[in-house]
């Protein structure tokens, strides 16, 4: 244990999700799926779902706290709580309140969800149409400037261009969740593998982003429970303690317009060596690292601000052979990610650094014991969360 | 831009209009007459953009306005193949330019580059500021400095 008031007092000791489903094909609405994700991952800690008393979410999810709590018969609600902003960056950072939460003693088993149902609501690769634009929007939408592929694209180009960065990287990242996506059945991309061929023959959505480096569009839902290191050693599984969680955000990374003072940033330049130091540890003692992919080209620039290397050894660091299981010196995304598994805003890479650490993942890394996730590149803010088991 | 094509990007797109809290109703009253202003702090003289309702530098809420020369550099472009927006199926490709301006304290801007979609620009070509009037609205796009 150290000063970092979490480490080590906080564990997750269940997971859970639904069926992943291609965006729109769920056969029941949202907020169905997300009691089923929470009850599932009650039953994977081996609680009653009644017990759980704390529910944190991110990305201004749909389904609020209180209805979740009244409709599942929680017999009281200690703590529920949202990380600001939208999009995949709150991921870890749920985690974190989550564990806040359960450290203070404000909730004993506290749940971590999100759920999407794209069918039933907007899609996000596509724009609103309005006859009238103002405010920020303004100075983008005319432009045709509207979704997360286009200013990552930006913003991911201006860093290939400073370091001297090729296609190759993006594709070993795409081609290695598509690797790890074929061993899990709950992949949505499970049993359609992806040749480079097909990879270099996909259409452009925006350069440097063929069709196979964005994430999918998904629904479903999943969910993982928390609770304190003592009542963690009753768990049906094997607990994964968590090391360290936290949110973070560069200095005026939201600038608007593209006006980020440091642009070609992944946005972890302040919070990964502050996720380290509350680990205690290194970069060098992540057994396996779960890395936000809505695009590809995000994920070389997450490793290089987490320390795992330099911007001149990413064309020799993301090669498919170093980041595959289980042989790779860093495997990542082991369960296929935002781009194979399920675009479950990256809940699901937290799901599998806990099926990792605990020894249960489709893809495991021989003898893992530490597992970093980094939720959200280049949105604000941004997430970390560092699992370990004993 | 073919003769024949009016707007870089065709109609139907959403036209800008003011934000109600008045905070920018001078750039596009200034585009209108094709010049182009930054929100600049009347006291430290720290230029901002997007507008904000506060000096980020200093803390100021006296905020003006700085005319620059529409002169600048291509910090990042990309071409965009997938149509996000109805309006937009029959115009890709299409080139995103974000546009680093030095006399501005190198703030940012974000338009389309004129000209051939299929061109390659290098990074941190200069380029300068066309204006291009729109019914209720003029737009300011970019081309690469001759």
């Amino acid at each position: 244990m150290n000063e970092y008031t979490v480490n080590d007092r906080v564990a997750i000791i269940g997971v859970g999700e639904t069926t992943y489903y291609k965006r729109g094909q769920a056969p029941v609405p949202e907020f169905r799926l997300a009691c089923e994700a929470i009850i599932k991952a009650a039953d994977d800690a081996g609680i009653d779902v009644r017990d759980i008393d704390g529910i944190s979410g991110y990305a201004d999810d749909r389904n609020e706290a209180s209805r979740l709590a009244t409709a599942l018969g929680l017999k009281h609600l200690g703590f529920a709580g949202m990380v600001w902003g939208g999009g995949g960056g709150g991921g870890s950072g749920a985690v974190g309140n989550a564990a806040a939460a359960v450290a203070a003693g404000y909730s004993k088993y506290c749940v971590v969800f999100r759920a999407l149902a794209q069918g039933q609501f907007g899609r996000f690769g596509q724009a609103p149409v309005t006859n009238h634009v103002s405010g920020t929007a303004a100075y983008t939408a005319p432009y045709g400037l509207y979704v997360p592929a286009q200013w990552v694209a930006l913003r991911t180009r201006r860093f290939m261009h400073q370091y001297g960065i090729n296609q190759e990287p993006l594709a070993a990242v795409a081609m290695a969740d598509y690797y790890h996506a074929q061993f899990n059945p709950r992949a949505v991309m499970y049993g359609r593998p992806l040749t480079r061929e097909q990879y270099d023959k996909s259409r452009w959505i925006v350069e440097p982003f063929h069709l196979y480096d964005c994430c999918m569009e998904n629904d479903g839902s999943a969910a993982l429970i928390l609770t304190t290191a003592d009542r963690a050693k009753d768990a049906r599984k094997k607990p994964a303690y968590i090391m360290a969680a936290a949110q973070g955000s560069n200095y005026r990374h939201n600038a608007t317009v593209e006006n980020s003072s440091d642009y070609a940033s992944s946005n972890f330049k302040t919070l990964g060596p502050r996720l380290f130091e509350m680990a205690g540890i290194e970069p060098k003692d992540v057994d396996c690292a779960q890395i936000y992919e809505h695009f590809s080209g995000a994920v070389m620039i997450s490793l290089v601000e987490h320390g795992f290397c330099k911007p001149e050894e990413i064309m020799e660091f993301v090669t498919f052979e170093n980041i595959t299981a289980p042989k790779g010196k860093l495997p990542i995304n082991t369960s296929g990610g935002n781009i194979a598994e399920c675009y479950m805003h990256g809940l699901e890479l937290v799901t599998e650094a806990v099926r990792q650490v605990r020894g249960d993942s489709t893809c495991q890394v021989p003898d893992a014991k530490i597992a970093l996730v980094a939720s959200g590149p280049m949105v604000s803010p941004v997430s970390d969360l560092i699992v370990h088991s004993k | 831009m073919s003769a024949e094509k009016k707007f870089y990007l065709p109609e139907g797109l959403p036209t800008p209009r003011p934000a109600r809290t008045g905070i920018d109703k001078e750039f596009w009253e200034a585009t209108r007459r094709h010049e182009l202003v930054v929100q600049q702090c009347n006291a430290c003289k720290a230029c901002q953009w997007g507008p904000e309702l506060i000096c980020h530098k200093c803390h100021s809420f006296d905020l003006g306005w700085r005319k620059v020369s529409g002169r600048g550099r291509l910090y990042s472009w990309v071409r965009c193949w997938n149509p996000v927006h109805p309006a937009l199926k029959e115009a890709c490709p299409y080139i995103v330019a974000v546009v680093e301006l030095p006399d501005a304290g190198n703030v940012r801007m974000v338009g389309n580059l004129l000209g051939d979609p299929m061109q390659n620009p290098p990074f941190d070509s200069p380029v300068e500021a066309v204006f291009e009037d729109h019914p209720e609205a003029t737009l300011v796009q970019w081309k690469v400095a001759g």
